[in-house]
């Protein structure tokens, strides 16, 4: 049975939404601004009016008013109480259930524990980083150990590197915990590497479900393959490590260096905006730069979308109008293919074994 | 500008020290009973201490402003709550009040005269009055501004209405019923003055009347400096209260989301 179930949900935001969130999985909600992902999650918490009906574990909720769905919830801007010192603040639901001082003290002990910062305890939301008020967030929002996660862009208000690294430890601390989790974001390269399934959102509809495998390889509809705007998708025969953070992949052929440290690989992942194209050599490093052959030009109102044929492999593009006629190009033109290094990411779960001709099949319309 | 940033804090009272002496030199200069001199000043302040006419009259007035001060914030701080806190209330009495607030409390005298007479009662109720109204307003205001996501929050914490409203939005709302209450601790006792001078056989008001009466400028000038001690002591001591209960958090609140 699943632990959440929506059933026609509507609003001012959502139209007859259903979906079903596995026990323990971590779902994550993808859609543009806009397109109802908050308000999905308002209405999993009581926060906004809705019809329809709403489960936990099957039994209808519709009925218990916020403060008694037992959720946690982790907001965007995180909402720490400016007036309380991280304790209460991570306490507040406690003492909101009456449980005794002692009781309460315990709980925030194990919780400082678990979120590594006790050493945080008496200081204000006021006086803390970016990645603390994270922590504590996340602390407080666990306090009541609640049956379900909601999180609501936890990481946009963080820098890149502080947000990668709590992802992890998110998705970690997810999994010991086996709590079942929703996380809306509009970033997909969030979803990538820690989601469990995602759902598309387009203006409160569902557009899909699936795990992340199925989401990129059968986008069900347009609007599904508009939003993921299709990353290549390369398979890599072979991988090893050529320094610190650093891995070089074999695939068909192309040897692509990656930012990646530890585990080998199979797949990699590049989005077209990422891939840089020139008719001339560029000066500088050769670096995941190879000789490609245009196969395809696709012209729409905003870009013009290359695909080009690089060893055994189909890599595409996206350029802008004006870049596009600068450089003059055309079908069967030989250009210059640079893959930017910091924007290749690895495609963990490399279970499902699918030909690239699969692939292409799917993202080609 | 330098050397002025390095001077002590107990250097503010450099200048008062200057204005004392010249108003002492130039009363001795200009010998004239219109203008005594400071040190005349302090033995009849020092006089109307022993006899206890100081000591009586100025009991008197900080009893009304005590009573009525208080009872006017505490209803200002409750009416102000419910008013910010329940849109229907808000809307059924904010029209009355925004009708009242305007009359000077002074204007209620004659009115208030007749209605209540002549008895203790009626410099209370004009403090109450000059309570009232701004710090009801400070309040609905501070209630009203509290991000309304703080409630979402705290109601996704568990948190009933009740609960909420105590422990988050009236916390959060402090800083600005401390505005209502700081301004009106200093007004309440320009009124209650004003009151004793008009209305009121005792008090430091009335006090000022009979000297004025007997042409008694010395004690006319004890009058203003208790006037204008009490209002600094009442405002500051507000100011000091709300830095205690409030510092911790705001002051680093400018970063806080």
């Amino acid at each position: 049975m699943p632990a959440i179930t929506l059933r026609n949900i509507n609003n001012f935001a959502c139209h007859d939404t259903n979906m079903d969130i596995e026990d323990g999985e971590l779902l994550f909600i993808l859609g543009p601004n806009g397109s109802g992902k908050t308000t999905l999650l308002n209405i999993i918490a009581g926060l906004v009016d809705y019809r329809g009906t709403v489960m936990f574990d099957g039994n209808s909720i519709d009925r218990i008013p916020a403060n008694k769905r037992e959720v946690g919830y982790l907001f965007q801007n995180l909402l720490l109480f400016p007036h309380m010192d991280v304790r209460t603040n991570i306490g507040y639901s406690l003492r909101m259930q009456k449980w005794s001082q002692n009781m309460i003290d315990n709980r925030v002990d194990e919780l400082l524990n678990l979120m590594n910062i006790p050493h945080l305890a008496l200081r204000y939301p006021g006086n803390l980083s970016g990645g603390e008020k994270q922590r504590v967030a996340m602390a407080r929002a666990l306090a009541l150990s609640p049956k379900v996660l909601l999180m609501d862009e936890p990481m946009s208000s963080l820098d890149a590197q502080t947000a990668e690294h709590l992802r992890i430890e998110l998705k970690q601390l997810q999994r010991q915990l086996g709590i079942t989790s929703v996380y809306v974001t509009h970033d997909l390269s969030e979803a990538i590497n820690m989601a469990d399934r995602i759902a598309i959102l387009n203006s409160g509809e569902i557009s899909q479900v699936g795990t992340t495998e199925e989401i990129f390889f059968h986008p069900s509809n347009a609007a599904v393959m508009n939003y993921l705007g299709r990353p290549n998708i390369l398979d890599c025969d072979a991988c090893r490590t050529v320094g610190r953070g650093i891995m070089e992949a074999d695939c068909r052929g192309l040897k692509i260096i990656v930012p990646h440290d530890g585990k080998s690989f199979n797949r990699i992942i590049i989005y077209p905006r990422d891939v840089y194209v020139s008719t001339s050599e560029p000066p500088g490093s050769q670096v995941n730069r190879f000789k490609g052959v245009i196969t395809d030009i696709k012209t729409s109102e905003s870009t013009v979308r290359l695909r080009f044929k690089v060893g055994e492999n189909m890599i595409r593009t996206e350029l802008t109008h004006q870049a596009f006629e600068e450089m003059g190009l055309s079908i069967d033109k030989e250009v210059f293919v640079t893959l930017s290094l910091r924007r290749i990411k690895i495609y963990e779960s490399g279970e499902t074994d699918m030909s690239p001709g699969i692939i292409y099949q799917n993202s080609e319309r | 500008m330098k050397i002025l940033k390095k001077l002590k804090p107990g250097w503010g009272l450099f200048p008062i020290l200057v204005f004392l002496i010249l108003w002492e030199l130039i009363a001795r200069i200009n010998d004239t009973p219109l203008f005594p001199p400071f040190s005349e000043v302090i033995i009849e302040f020092y006089q109307l201490i022993a006899s206890g006419v100081l000591g009586e009259n100025f009991l008197s007035s900080l009893t009304r402003v005590l009573i009525g001060f208080s009872a006017g914030s505490i209803v200002g701080i409750i009416t102000g709550t419910i008013m910010g806190w329940n849109k229907i209330v808000d809307r059924a009495l904010n029209p009355i009040f925004n009708l009242f607030f305007p009359i000077p409390t002074l204007g209620w005298i004659p009115l208030l005269m007749l209605w209540i007479g002549i008895n203790e009662m009626l410099p209370i109720t004009l403090i109450f009055i000059c309570a009232f109204f701004p710090v009801m307003f400070n309040t609905v205001t501070g209630i009203k501004n509290v991000d309304r996501n703080y409630i979402k929050a705290a109601r996704s914490l568990g948190a009933s209405d009740i609960k909420i409203l105590f422990t988050v939005v009236m916390p959060l709302a402090l800083p600005n019923i401390f505005t209502g209450l700081k301004l009106e601790s200093g007004m309440a006792w320009r009124t209650i003055i004003a009151a004793e001078m008009v209305a009121i056989p005792t008090g430091i008001g009335a006090l000022l009347m009979k000297a004025e009466s007997l042409i008694r400028i010395d004690i006319i000038i004890v009058c203003l400096i208790v006037l204008a001690i009490m209002c600094l002591t009442f405002e500051k001591s507000f100011e000091w209260l709300e830095n205690k209960i409030t510092s911790n958090w705001r002051q680093h609140a400018g970063n806080n989301t």
